[in-house]
């Protein structure tokens, strides 16, 4: 049954009629769900879809093409402001905004790529680490970012109809982050996707194969960048203002551990990945190997100590 | 103006070096670049605080039990984590090591809070004496002497005592380490107490410079890190060097161009050197075979 027989039914996107009520359901479920939960969990949910995407873009990057950033908290930082400032200074309507903010972040990437073209491991990791802090050390000390004092965001809204609550908020970060999720998924089973999958096996035999290592390396930076660019802008809108110690450090840091967590070259993985940890479910990671299992129990018990430091 | 810059530089420098050294030496026996390096010296900068303040020991006293504290800290650190991991990839190697972060910066923010403290120092940052045209303080000169005095016993150990040679031997080659009859864990667990230890020692030094909180060590470290990687990860010479010379440039950079954009340099050079040569500017090049 499991047999597939040409390139179609290969990268179809769900192989069986049980798959199709399954994802039918899950689109009806979370079309249902900002009717029945109470606004806590709505705003929980937001979250959880802006870190989603985040994550598979991540994931695009970590676990498919293999290369490493601890940076992601910068083109996270890049999403939000490039949107606020084009829908402030510009006063483009928000989804023009929050998608040139997008590009505006798959450009940096690019650049972040460019070095990594010659980097990998450790060096690679201190490299995106130098650029995540760079963001955040500029956006602070230009006035046009506001500076330490953060700047407001304004309300999307299509026309005259105002998105303001999380109920509203809702229905456009899951939707966005649903399409995202699909078109990342899509892309892995791509030449895109399987030459970003080559590289992360072993890039020089990708390259002699004739995978073209400077497109595909960039891209996939880029991609990733763009992902979670899209999602800075989300989180904009999300928490209604932005500073430069929204996106520190360790956000990056939770980002990558969400990618790991959830399984590296697994979109359904960075999916759990996230939502596993926000509902505090231990138990069920008691048979994951060790490592695992202490990444997340590391989380767990540092989670409240550190948003505490911060709020102090 | 130029040469204080410098002079300032190089003391700045030394503080860069030592946490790169403390890097560099568990990069060059295990492979693992250590991102909790900094929270380990904060925790152990705050032992010695505690000793010296809660206490009321003498400096000496709690300087050395800092250190103490700090080699057992590492050595449990590896023991306990590192340890375990099955057949780590370096991204995983990576994640364990920003754990350690994690969870130490949260210890030390419920143990001690995120109050700014002041270590007392037997050495004055303020009394100086003039050399020139520049003047350093006494606080600079100890450090430059002490980072100076342990480089100078590092390089002794790793050339001459027998247990320097078995680290260099279980680096090149751990398998190769182990039939010779090194008992290759027990120079990890070695290696790790001599980094953190080192890495206490930058703590001390720092904290009258700036102030004992969590945060004390978050820049140093980053900054140590690509200093590390400026020189060269496998050298330790390199490292050393790098560290110094990030400080001058860094200070140079701040007193010449732009003073609010002088801790974003740093990350500017290391991707420059990066990019032109990768595995730093003193070290050899491995080229990887498929």
């Amino acid at each position: 049954m499991d047999m597939k027989r040409d390139y179609y039914e290969d990268i179809q996107l769900l192989d069986s009629k049980v798959l199709w009520f399954w994802f039918l359901m899950l689109i009806a479920s979370l079309i249902v769900f900002p009717f029945l939960a109470p606004n806590y969990y709505i705003y929980m949910a937001n979250y959880m879809a802006i870190h989603v995407i985040v994550t598979v873009g991540l994931n695009i990057l970590v676990g498919y093409t293999g290369q490493i950033s601890l940076g992601h908290a910068g083109f996270f930082a890049i999403g939000a402001y490039g949107t606020v400032l084009l829908m402030t200074v510009l006063h483009l309507p928000f989804l023009l905004a929050i998608l040139l903010a997008g590009f505006i972040a798959a450009f940096f990437g690019f650049i972040l790529g460019l070095p990594a073209l010659r980097l990998e491991g450790p060096y690679l990791a201190i490299a995106t680490l130098g650029f995540g802090m760079a963001i955040t050390q500029v956006i602070g000390r230009w006035q046009v970012f506001g500076g330490r004092m953060g700047m407001e965001a304004p309300s999307p809204s299509f026309g005259a109809y105002v998105l303001e609550s999380d109920r509203q908020l809702y229905f456009l970060i899951v939707t966005i982050a649903f399409l995202l999720v699909l078109a990342a998924r899509n892309l892995m089973k791509t030449r895109v996707g399987r030459a970003f999958i080559a590289i992360r096996d072993s890039d020089i035999a990708a390259e002699t194969m004739g995978v073209n290592l400077t497109f595909y390396k960039t891209l996939a930076f880029a991609v990733s960048a763009f992902y979670a660019g899209i999602a800075g802008g989300l989180m904009a809108f999300l928490l209604g203002f932005i500073n430069p110690s929204t996106f520190n450090f360790i956000l990056s840091i939770y980002f990558l551990a969400f990618v790991i967590v959830g399984g590296l070259g697994s979109i359904f993985g960075s999916i759990t990945g996230i939502t596993v940890p926000w509902e505090h479910i231990d138990n069920v990671f008691r048979e994951v190997d060790e490592y695992y299992r202490t990444s997340q129990y590391r989380k767990h018990n540092i989670r409240p100590d550190c948003y505490s430091a911060r709020c102090v | 103006m130029f040469f204080q810059l410098i002079v300032s530089g190089i003391s700045f420098g030394s503080l860069y070096a030592l946490v790169a050294l403390a890097m560099v030496i568990i990069y060059k026996t295990s492979e693992v670049p250590n991102f909790g390096q900094g929270e380990m010296s904060m925790l152990s900068t705050f032992v010695a605080y505690t000793l010296l303040v809660t206490h009321g020991h003498s400096f000496a006293v709690s300087f050395i039990g800092a250190l103490l504290f700090a080699a057992i800290l590492g050595i449990f650190l590896e023991f306990v984590f590192l340890r375990r991991a099955k057949d780590p990839n370096i991204l995983s190697l990576i994640l364990i090591t920003l754990g350690f972060q994690m969870i130490l910066y949260g210890l030390a923010s419920w143990k001690w809070g995120a109050d700014q403290r002041d270590l007392p120092f037997p050495v004055s940052d303020f009394d100086v004496i003039n050399l020139g045209p520049a003047v350093i303080s006494y606080l600079n000169i100890a450090t430059l002497l002490i980072t100076l005095i342990l480089m100078l016993l590092l390089f002794v150990f790793f050339k001459y005592t027998k247990i320097g040679v078995a680290m260099k031997a279980t680096q090149q080659n751990a398998m190769a380490a182990r039939i010779n009859g090194i008992r290759t864990n027990r120079i990890l667990s070695i290696t790790w107490a001599m980094s953190s230890a080192i890495g206490a020692v930058a703590g001390i030094l720092l904290a009258p410079i700036a102030t004992l909180d969590p945060n004390l060590m978050l820049d140093p470290l980053l900054k140590g890190f690509a200093a590390a990687v400026l020189g060269g990860m496998t050298t330790l010479v390199g490292a050393a060097l790098g560290g110094y010379m990030l400080g001058v440039i860094e200070n140079l950079f701040g007193g010449y161009i732009s003073l609010e954009f002088k801790s974003v340099v740093a990350f500017g050079i290391i991707v420059l050197v990066l990019c032109f040569k990768p595995s730093g500017l003193f070290a050899k090049h491995y080229v990887r075979k498929v």
